[in-house]
Parts: structure tokens; sequence; C-alpha cells
């Protein structure tokens, strides 16, 4: 039972991170991009599934306060500053969508808004991810780090880290489901992209070492962890050769596998603490009444049901988004 | 643990869930009125019903997106403000909610989509069924929240082990009587709250003398829906007050400013309580009463507040004076629609333009309804939290520091009164547009990658929108 909690927790989590990632990302890339006519064509990618992605953020947050209600209390208040920014974050964005089309004079404020605020969502999901692995402080299951212990510069580097990321996988999208002037654009900026990833990965890591983070000493107890980088390495070189052959399919499955064996890594390097050396998982599940409770409904039922969901509304939208539509 | 961080987390929690409730209150309402109208036009073919339909989508579209991006926060607000509380209660709590994502989000966010943007592509009946769905997703989300909210003020079918609520009867937690006469008390105000609406957008074209048809459609289905709604309301919410004299003889006794033991207790209808004197100044109360409100006999004890500890007594001032506008709304908006529907069944209601522009006038009574009905159950439990186990003061983050909460509470309050501001001025640009695309033109379909294209309005409304900034 707590297995099978601990397991969609991990697939909530990596679906939320390339589902919202690439529409955060389009939102930032949305800032650099100039002119109506591309700006409009970029957030009609994501206009029809964004909400939806942004549904799993709260999966993940109900599935742990439900499941594994310790973690769920100890990492909320620790993470309060990063947590309230990113959700006014995406507050600003979500109603940009609306907001933006309906106005008249102020539109101006709402692409600032719906940039920055997917900005800010990013920065804040890295910096928070950052400051888990370094290692945040806690005493008999209250946090006592303080109200900025979360920011250092090792989480500074993992939310700007996750900003190219998400913007990676954001034009990755844009890629495969425009043409013309922004595809065009977007494909100039992936490499660019993709070697700002690749050195915050390298900085990362070796920031890591330098520290001598205690999550470092996994990799001598588990070899197999390399496993996850080389898949990563794999990927990143057919990116790499999809990008020069001009293939606008393959680039975001690449992003895609990159950022889940990033993922795979982190879990892995976790297991079994869900708060690194602090919170195992088996110390932070739930009683069994309520694990079971969630699983003969919503974790047997309904969940293979938001999956189809998820399934077929991709498959509706599937292929270049369409701008001869009418539209006003 | 800090005093002001409790208070400033107390106002932030009060804040963000006030500014919440106000959109989905609007669309579990609009939605059963959505597939009403839609199941109208379907089985009478008229094109009004389908003019309204298209017409109150867009309304529904940007209320919707607000109560999204809203609701969002309530979701990680438990965790980083009362950690203590969602360490304990997670347990219970933390399914009931888990229930709420992945039953009802997933059902709105699902065929929300093709209410939108699927008309073109899906069957006339399916069409219909996604309607019902959307419906059935905001109902489901009430119902799970009203669980949620009920077992805090009368928590059950648990133990207490190692500092957690631990569940040990699910069935008594979902199925307890309070939650029966709590769910339907708040899925009645939200659906009075969309009739209100629509009725009084109604009378505002009448008053404008626009758009009658689809004016005297809205007018006559929103009244008629309050007139019987009303009654109903009325009686559950007793129900919904007897309960409190049950289980939280405390907040009953504040709701009803009854300072002492009373036998046989009288009814304060309107004082100003002085909680410094424990009494009642200028009361105008009604003897005998009291006990038959609370008990239903002439002559039972009422237990008044100087019985409780004064550690364990709620506020006075405030479940008083909001439970009474509550009721008062509730009054109000019963006189309007009785009147309203008996003048449109002798056809007197065009004429009487005063009754007109009290309808109009009325469509915020039933959120004042709403919220300070809230504000008397969520103040009246005060002193706790989870009602006689875990005091609100021993439930917030005992990490969190003043200097965090007044900056999180003030980005909060700057954020949304920015979004509302923009959200309810889109929203009367709708309204006061109106149902254009009537008399001929094609209905505007909107485009499928934008759902949100909705609410830009179509070809035929761009006109009157632009004419009108």
């Amino acid at each position: 039972m707590v297995m099978f909690w601990v397991a969609l927790l991990a697939i909530s989590i990596l679906i939320y991170l390339l589902l919202d990632g690439f529409d955060l990302g389009v939102g930032m890339l949305f800032g650099l991009a100039g002119g109506e006519t591309r700006r409009e064509e970029m957030l009609r990618t994501i206009a029809p599934v964004w909400d939806g992605n942004e549904t799993w953020l709260v999966v993940t947050g109900v599935i742990m306060w439900g499941a594994f209600p310790l973690v769920y209390s100890m990492l909320m208040p620790a993470l309060y500053i990063p947590v309230v920014v990113m959700l006014l974050g995406l507050i600003l964005r979500g109603v940009a969508f609306e907001f933006r089309g309906k106005a008249l004079r102020s539109r101006r404020v709402w692409d600032v808004s719906f940039t920055m605020g997917s900005l800010a969502a990013s920065f804040m999901q890295g910096a928070m991810v950052g400051a888990l692995v370094e290692g945040l402080q806690f005493s008999n299951g209250e946090y006592t780090g303080g109200t900025f212990g979360w920011l250092t510069g090792f989480s500074v580097l993992c939310g700007i880290g996750l900003c190219f990321g998400y913007a990676l996988l954001g034009a990755c999208w844009l890629v495969r489901k425009c043409e013309g002037p922004v595809r065009e654009a977007t494909r100039r900026q992936i490499p660019l992209l993709a070697v700002a990833v690749l050195a915050f990965l390298v900085v990362v890591f070796a920031h890591a070492l330098v520290e001598h983070l205690p999550i470092l000493r996994r990799w001598t107890e588990r070899p197999y962890l390399f496993a996850f980088p080389l898949i990563g390495a794999g990927a990143a070189a057919m990116l790499a050769t999809s990008i020069l052959r001009g293939d606008d399919y393959w680039p975001f499955h690449m992003v895609a596998l990159i950022f889940a064996s990033a993922f795979g890594t982190l879990a892995l390097s976790f297991w079994p603490y869900m708060i690194p050396f602090v919170v195992t998982i088996d110390e932070a599940a739930a009683p069994r009444a309520s694990l079971a409770f969630m699983f003969w409904g919503a974790g047997l039922f309904v969940f293979p049901l938001m999956l189809l969901y998820v399934a077929v509304g991709y498959r509706v939208f599937r292929g270049k988004t369409d701008m001869a539509a009418d539209y006003d | 643990m800090d005093p002001t961080a409790l208070l400033l987390s107390r106002l932030q929690f009060a804040f963000t869930i006030s500014f919440h409730i106000i959109f989905p209150a609007f669309t579990i309402g609009l939605a059963a009125w959505l597939t009403v109208l839609e199941a109208m036009h379907q089985h009478t073919g008229k094109p009004v019903y389908r003019i309204l339909f298209e017409f109150w989508l867009k309304i529904f579209g940007v209320a919707f997106g607000m109560g999204v991006v809203s609701g969002v926060v309530m979701a990680f607000q438990f965790g980083t403000n009362w950690s203590v509380l969602s360490r304990m209660s997670g347990p219970i709590q933390g399914p009931l909610l888990s229930y709420e994502t992945f039953t009802a989000f997933m059902l709105e966010a699902g065929f929300f989509g093709i209410l939108i943007f699927g008309r073109p592509r899906v069957p006339p009946w399916f069409y219909l069924f996604s309607t019902a769905m959307v419906a059935l997703g905001t109902t489901l989300s009430a119902f799970w929240i009203m669980v949620n909210n009920s077992w805090m003020q009368v928590p059950t079918g648990y133990v207490l082990q190692n500092g957690q609520f631990v569940p040990n009867d699910w069935v008594q937690i979902i199925f307890n009587r309070v939650v029966w006469v709590r769910f339907p008390h708040m899925l009645l105000a939200s659906y009075l709250t969309g009739a209100f609406c629509v009725a009084a957008t109604g009378a505002w074209y009448l008053l404008r003398r626009t758009y009658r048809a689809e004016a005297h459609v809205m007018l006559r289905m929103g009244l008629a829906l309050a007139a019987v709604l009303l009654p109903v309301q009325l009686l559950i919410g007793h129900l919904v007050g007897d309960y409190v004299h049950d289980y939280q003889p405390a907040k009953f006794a504040a709701i009803e400013a009854r300072w002492h033991d009373e036998q046989p207790a009288s009814e304060v209808l309107i004082a100003i309580p002085d909680p410094s004197t424990e009494s009642n100044r200028y009361a105008l109360s009604i003897p005998v009463l009291g006990s038959v409100i609370g008990s239903m006999s002439l002559t039972s004890k009422e237990v008044g507040l100087t019985s409780f500890a004064p550690q364990d007594r709620p506020p006075v001032v405030i479940p008083f004076f909001a439970f009474r506008i509550m009721v008062g709304c509730g009054l109000v908006m019963l006189g309007l629609a009785w009147l309203g529907t008996w003048l449109g069944l002798k056809h007197r209601l065009d004429r009487n333009r005063l009754l007109l522009w009290g309808i109009f006038l009325s469509f915020p009574l039933p959120w004042i309804a709403i919220l300070t009905g809230w504000y008397t159950a969520e103040v009246g439990r005060q002193p706790w939290t989870i009602y006689g186990v875990l005091r609100t003061a021993d439930a917030v983050t005992p990490s969190l520091t003043a200097a965090a909460a007044t900056v999180s509470l003030i980005l909060f309050v700057a954020v949304y009164a920015f979004i509302f501001s923009f959200g309810t001025y889109y929203i009367y640009r709708l309204l006061r547009a109106g149902p254009a695309g009537l008399g001929g033109k094609p209905l505007h379909v909107p485009v499928p990658n934008r759902p949100m294209s909705l609410a830009d309005g179509g070809p035929a409304l761009h006109g009157s929108l632009e004419a009108g900034e």
C-alpha cells in the first residue's frame, strides 16, 4: 500500500514536470517573442491543455497530504516563501490566458503577468528541489531553518537551471506544434537552451562535489544510478541529431526523456528517504486505514481514468496547431 | 508559536477562502443551469435556449477560471500555515481532498474542454452529457469540501493515535447526518446564487428594454427556481441549526447572543452583544421563542455562553450579526422570488419597474448570504480548528514568523484585488453586451485550440463591446 502511493506520487510529479514544464517554458519564451501574431500562436499551442496540466500539481499536493502527511506538514512550512510565490505566479499566468484576449488597452499587463508568472513559478520549483537536495534543517519534525533557509547559492542555481530546462521543453513543444516564423525562431533557441541546461547540470554537479553534499554518497553506494545519466546522455545525443536533421517530432520526446532520467536519478538517490536523511517513506506514510481508503477508490479506479483523460485530450489536439481556423 | 503569525494566518485563510468561494458558489449553480438550458434546447428546439446557453457559457468560462486558480492555493495553504493541523488530520482530510481532486477536478477538466470547444466535434447527446458531467464535477467538489469541513465541525469516526487522527470508520466520516444537512445547504445556496444572477440579468435587460425574449426566459426561470428552492433552503437551514444546537452548543449560544442559561429561553432578534459585560444592549427579544427554535419545546432550558469556560467560548459579535445578515438576505430573496413569480404569472412583472429594480439590485444577496453563513460557521467554531479536539492556536505552523506571514498576506491581497477587479470588469462587460448573435447571425463557434477564446466574444459581440468602451 505504501509502495503503491510512493509510485503514484512519483508518477504524478513526473507528469506534472513534463506537462506543466512545457507550458511554463512556453510562458517564459513568450516574453522573448516579438509581435502579436507570434505570441498569439505560442499561446494557442498550450491554451487547451494548461489547465489540466496544472491540475497535476494539485494531485501531487493532495497525494502528499493524504498519503504522507508528515512530509507535507514539514516541507510546506520550510518552503513557505517559495510555495507562496509559486502559487501567485501560477495565478497571474493562469488568469492571463483568459484576460489577455479580452483586454483592449491593457494587453501588455497580461503579457507581463503571463511571462513573469511563468518565470516565478518555474524558478521557485527549481529552488525548492535544490533546497531539498541540499538539506533543510529540521528538529523533532519541525522546520527550524528560518524563513530563508531554503535560499542558498545551490538552490538559486537549481532554480535558474529548471527555468532553462522548462524553456527547453517549451521550445521543443513549440517546434512540434508550430509552423512558420515561430518554429524557425524557436529552432534557433533550442541549441542555446540545450547548452545552457548542460552547463547548469555540470555546475550543479560540481557544486555538489565541492560542498560534499551527503546525497552524493548514494552514487558510490549505488552504482546502478549511473544508468540514468547514461540514458540522459543518450537522449541528449538523439536531441542533437534530431535538431540537426530538422525533425520536429523527436526533440520534445528526447528532452522529456532527459527530464525523466534526471527525476529518476533524484528519486532513487533519495530512496528510502522522502526528505533526505530526515524522514523515510515508511515514517512519513499515513495510517493504513487512510492509504487503503484512498487505494480502493481514487487510486485503483479514478487515477487510470485521469490518465485516460490526459491521453484523450492530447490526442484531440495532436499535430500542428491550426492557425487558419476562424478566430478573433 | 508567534501570536502575530497566528492572527495573520487566520486573516490570510479567511481572505483567500472568501475570495475563492465567490466563484464556485456561482459556477456550481451556473453549470446546472447550463445543463437545463441545453436539455431544453434539445427537447424543444427553441433557439432562445441555445442563445442563452452560449451567452452564459462565456460568463461561466471566466468565473470557472478564477475559481480554478484561486482553488489551487487552498490545497497548499493547509500545509504552509497550518502544519500542525495538516500533520494531525492529514490521515483524514488528505484522503478526502484527494477524492475531491481525483473525482471532481478530473470530471471538470475533462468535460469543460468539450463544453467550451467540443460542440462541433461531438453528437448532441454527448454534448449534453458533457454539460451534465461538468455540473456533476462541480457538485462532487462541493460534496467533498463539505465532508471535509463537516469533519472539522463535528469530528467523528477516528481515534487519536501518536498525535494523529487515525480514521477507523469512513462510513461515519462521510455519511453522518451533519454532512447530509450541510451539503444540501451549500448546494442550494449555489443554485440560488445562479438563479438570482440569471434573474437579475433578465431584470436588467427589461429595465434597459433590450433582449426582451431572453430576459423573459431568464427572469421566469430564475425566479421560479428561487421561489421553489428558498423555502426548502430555509427548512434545511433550520436543520443545520439543529446540528449546531446538538453538537456545538457554544456556537449556538453565540449565534443567539445568549449569555446565560435560560428556561424557557427567549430569542434575541436584534441587539448589540457586549462581551465585556456579558450582556446585550438594546436587545429586542421574544420570550419562549428561543426554546422553540432550539429544542421545539415551550419549556426547555437553553445553554448560555457563561456556562463555558472563557477560553472555550467563540467570539459573539461576528457569528451573531453574520447569522442575522444571512437570514435577512434569505428572507429578502424569498419576498422578491415569490412576488416576482406571482406578478410574472399575471403578466404584470414587465410594468413593475420598482420590482425589476429590486430584482436587478438583489444579485449580491446570495453571495452575501453564503459569505456570512460561512463566517457564522467558521468563526463560531473558534477557538477550535477541529471542534473540541484541536485549538486554532495549536494548529498553526510553529516555525512561521510574523514577517513571513505579513509578506504573504500582503501579496495575496494585492494579487487577488488586481485579478478580481479585472475579472469582474470583464464579466460585467460580457453581461452588458448581452446575448448578441441573435437574429439569424451564426452563433460564434469557438476555436478548439483556445478554450478561453469563448469569452473573447464572437464577431457579433465585438461591435457592442467596443461601442461600450
